[in-house]
C-alpha cells in the first residue's frame, strides 16, 4: 500500500519539478526584489553610516546607540504604546458589545452590520481628512484647532481608529458568537443562571479564541499606524526642547522612523535604518506571541 | 415571572437594542454625510458650519467638483486611472502568480519549498517601515519606479499573506483529483489550469479582496516609488492636496474625497458579502 503510494507521488512529484521555473520563477524574482532583498540590506545598513546606498561605510552599533538617546523617537515610542494599549482596549470593548448585541436576533442585524464595517474600506489618507474636517468643525467654534492640542491630537486618533476598526472586529467576534453551542447556553438558562453569568461564565470563555485574535490584531495595528497618524495631524503641536531639538507631541513610531529618514537630515539615514529594525523587532514579537498563543489555545482544545 | 412577563421583557430588551444600534448607526454614517454636505459647500463656510447643510449663501454647487479636477497642478482623473490600473494589474499578478507557487510549495514540498514559505510567513510580521528605504532605492535601480512596473513590487511585498492562504487551502483540497488528471495524461501545468485553478475559486475571492482593498489605499509605497511628479495615486493626490499649499481649498478636498470614497461604497455593497468573508478569512490566518 504504501508502496505503492510513493509510486504515484514520484510519478507525479517528476514531471511538475520541470517546470518548477514557471511555478515558482515569477514569485522569487518578484519577492526577492520586493522583500529579501531590500530586508537583507536593511539588516546591514543599520550598521552603517550612508546617504545613499553606495556609501555606506560599516560603524558598528552607533545608529542604534543614536536611536536610544533620540528623545523624539523615546517619545514617539511611548505615545504609541499608550496609544496601542487605550485603542486595544476601547476598540475590542465595544467591537464585543456590538457583535453580542448583533447575535441577539434583533431586526436589521444584517443592515447594522454592514454600516459598522463599512469604514473598514475607507484608506487611511482619506480617513484622516475626513475626520480632521469634523475635529476641526467643532474646535473652531472654540478659537483652536486639533493641530494645537496634543490631548485633542491623542483623542481625535483613538476616536478615528475606533470609527474604522470596530466593524472589523465586530466581523471576527460575531463569527466567533455564533460558534458557541447552543446546548451550553440552553443548559445555563436551565439551570437558573442570570443574563450576565451566562456571558461572563458561558460565553466569553468560549469566545476566547477571537478575543486573543483581536487583542493582537488591534495592538499590532495600533503599533503600525501610519496612515492616519501623518493625515490627521502629522505630528503636531511641536515642542522644542531646551537643547533645540523637535519633539512632534503627537508622531507615533512609524512616522517618526519616516521623517528621521525623509526629513531635512540627511546624514540620520543610518539612525533611521536602526530604528526601523527595532521597529520591526518590537512587531514581529508581537506577531510571535500571539501566533504562540493561538497554537497553544489550538492545542487544548 | 409567568410566561407572558418574560416574554414582554424580552420584546422590551430588544427593543431598547435595536435603539441603541440605530444610534450608534446614524453616527456611524454622519462622517461620510459631512463630506457630502460639506463638497457642496464654499470653502469659507466648511471649517464655520460644518454641520450645517448649505444653504443659499454657502451653496457652491459643482463648482468645487470643477476645481477639484485641476487642483494642485495635477488632474485628477489621471490620478483615478493609475490608481485603477496598478490595482487591477497587481491583484491580478498576486492571484496568478501566488496559487501557482502555492500549488508547487504544497504539493512538491522539498526543502526549498519549505524554505520559501517560511520566508512568506515570515515577511507577514515585518512592517513596511523596515524595507521602504531599501525597496524604493532598489525599484528606482531596477527602473519599477512606473505604474507599469510598480504591479512587480507588490507581487514581491504582497507574496506573502497570499502564498500562505493559498498553500492552506491546496493542503485541504485531496490528492486524488490530481492524481487522475494526470493518470489521464494531463501533464502540470493542464492539471494546474483546468483541474486545480477552478478549485481555488475561493480563496482566490478572499485574497483578491484582500490584495484590492491594501493596493487601493495604500499610501507610502507608491509615494516613495513611483516618480510623484509623473505618476500619482488617489491616495497620493489627496495628501498633495493638503501638502503643497499653505492654506487647502477644503470644499474642493471634500470633492474628490467624496468622488473617491463613492466607487469604494458601491464595490462594497454590491460585493458586500464576499469582502466581510475575504476580511474575516485574513484576519483569522494573519
Amino acid at each position: 500500500m504504501t508502496k505503492k503510494k510513493s509510486g504515484i507521488a514520484y510519478f507525479f512529484r517528476t514531471p511538475i519539478r520541470r517546470w518548477s521555473w514557471l511555478f515558482m520563477g515569477p514569485v522569487l524574482a518578484a519577492f526577492i526584489i520586493g522583500f529579501v532583498w531590500p530586508f537583507i540590506q536593511g539588516i546591514y545598513l543599520s550598521f552603517c553610516e550612508f546617504r545613499l546606498v553606495s556609501d555606506a561605510q560599516f560603524t558598528g552599533f552607533g545608529n542604534y546607540l543614536k536611536a536610544f538617546l533620540d528623545s523624539s523617537f523615546m517619545h514617539s515610542f511611548g505615545y504609541t504604546a499608550l496609544f496601542a494599549v487605550v485603542s486595544l482596549i476601547l476598540i475590542n470593548v465595544l467591537a464585543f458589545a456590538v457583535a453580542y448585541a448583533l447575535t441577539q436576533g434583533i431586526k436589521g442585524s444584517n443592515l447594522f452590520r454592514t454600516v459598522f464595517f463599512m469604514p473598514n474600506l475607507i484608506g487611511g489618507i482619506v480617513l484622516g481628512y475626513i475626520w480632521s474636517m469634523i475635529f476641526d468643525g467643532i474646535l473652531s467654534h472654540f478659537g483652536t484647532s486639533i493641530l494645537q492640542n496634543s490631548t485633542w491630537g491623542f483623542w481625535g486618533l483613538i476616536i478615528l481608529i475606533r470609527w474604522q476598526q470596530i466593524g472589523y472586529m465586530m466581523i471576527i467576534y460575531i463569527a466567533g458568537l455564533q460558534a458557541v453551542p447552543e446546548d451550553m447556553l440552553e443548559a445555563a438558562k436551565i439551570d437558573g443562571a442570570s443574563r450576565w453569568q451566562t456571558l461572563f461564565k458561558v460565553t466569553i470563555p468560549n469566545v476566547m479564541p477571537s478575543i486573543t485574535i483581536c487583542t493582537f490584531l488591534s495592538l499590532t495595528n495600533g503599533f503600525k499606524l501610519f496612515d492616519q497618524n501623518l493625515a490627521l495631524t502629522a505630528g503636531q503641536p511641536f515642542l522644542i526642547q531646551a537643547d533645540g531639538s523637535v519633539i512632534k507631541t503627537t508622531e507615533m513610531l512609524a512616522l517618526n522612523i519616516y521623517n528621521t529618514f525623509y526629513g531635512s537630515n540627511s546624514a540620520a539615514h543610518g539612525t533611521a535604518q536602526a530604528k526601523a529594525v527595532l521597529f520591526f523587532i518590537l512587531v514581529a514579537a508581537l506577531g510571535l506571541i500571539q501566533l504562540a498563543v493561538t497554537r497553544k489555545k489550538e492545542v487544548q482544545q | 415571572m409567568n410566561k407572558q412577563q418574560t416574554l414582554a421583557a424580552e420584546k422590551r430588551r430588544k427593543t431598547t437594542l435595536t435603539v441603541i444600534l440605530s444610534v450608534i448607526c446614524i453616527i456611524y454614517v454622519l462622517p461620510v454625510l459631512s463630506v457630502l454636505i460639506n463638497s457642496f459647500k464654499q470653502n469659507s463656510f466648511v471649517k464655520t458650519d460644518t454641520f450645517a447643510l448649505p444653504n443659499a449663501e454657502s451653496w457652491a454647487g459643482v463648482s468645487n467638483f470643477v476645481k477639484g479636477m485641476t487642483f494642485g497642478n495635477y488632474p485628477f482623473w489621471k490620478s483615478v486611472l493609475f490608481s485603477v490600473f496598478i490595482t487591477i494589474v497587481s491583484t491580478i499578478l498576486i492571484l496568478l502568480f501566488t496559487s501557482m507557487a502555492a500549488w508547487y510549495i504544497a504539493r512538491v514540498n522539498s526543502t526549498f519549498c519549505k524554505i520559501v514559505y517560511y520566508l512568506c510567513v515570515f515577511s507577514m510580521v515585518v512592517p513596511f517601515q523596515m524595507v521602504m528605504f531599501t525597496l524604493s532605492k532598489t525599484a528606482d535601480t531596477l527602473k519599477l519606479n512606473t505604474p507599469w512596473t510598480i504591479p512587480v513590487v507588490y507581487l514581491g511585498f504582497g507574496a506573502g499573506l497570499a502564498i500562505f492562504m493559498f498553500v492552506g487551502f491546496v493542503k485541504s483540497i485531496p490528492l486524488e483529483i490530481e492524481e487522475a488528471a494526470s493518470i489521464d495524461g494531463c501533464g502540470p501545468i493542464r492539471t494546474y489550469f483546468s483541474v486545480v485553478f477552478p478549485m481555488l475559486r475561493p480563496t482566490m475571492i478572499s485574497v483578491g479582496i484582500l490584495e484590492i482593498m491594501w493596493v487601493w489605499n495604500d499610501y507610502l509605497l507608491p509615494y516613495l516609488v513611483l516618480d510623484i511628479n509623473k505618476y500619482r495615486t488617489i491616495p497620493i493626490h489627496i495628501q498633495y492636496l493638503k501638502g503643497s499649499y499653505g492654506t487647502v481649498d477644503l470644499g474642493a478636498t471634500m470633492a474628490l474625497i467624496l468622488l473617491s470614497i463613492i466607487p469604494v461604497i458601491i464595490f462594497y455593497l454590491i460585493c458586500q458579502k464576499y469582502i466581510i468573508k475575504g476580511v474575516a478569512a485574513g484576519a483569522v490566518k494573519g
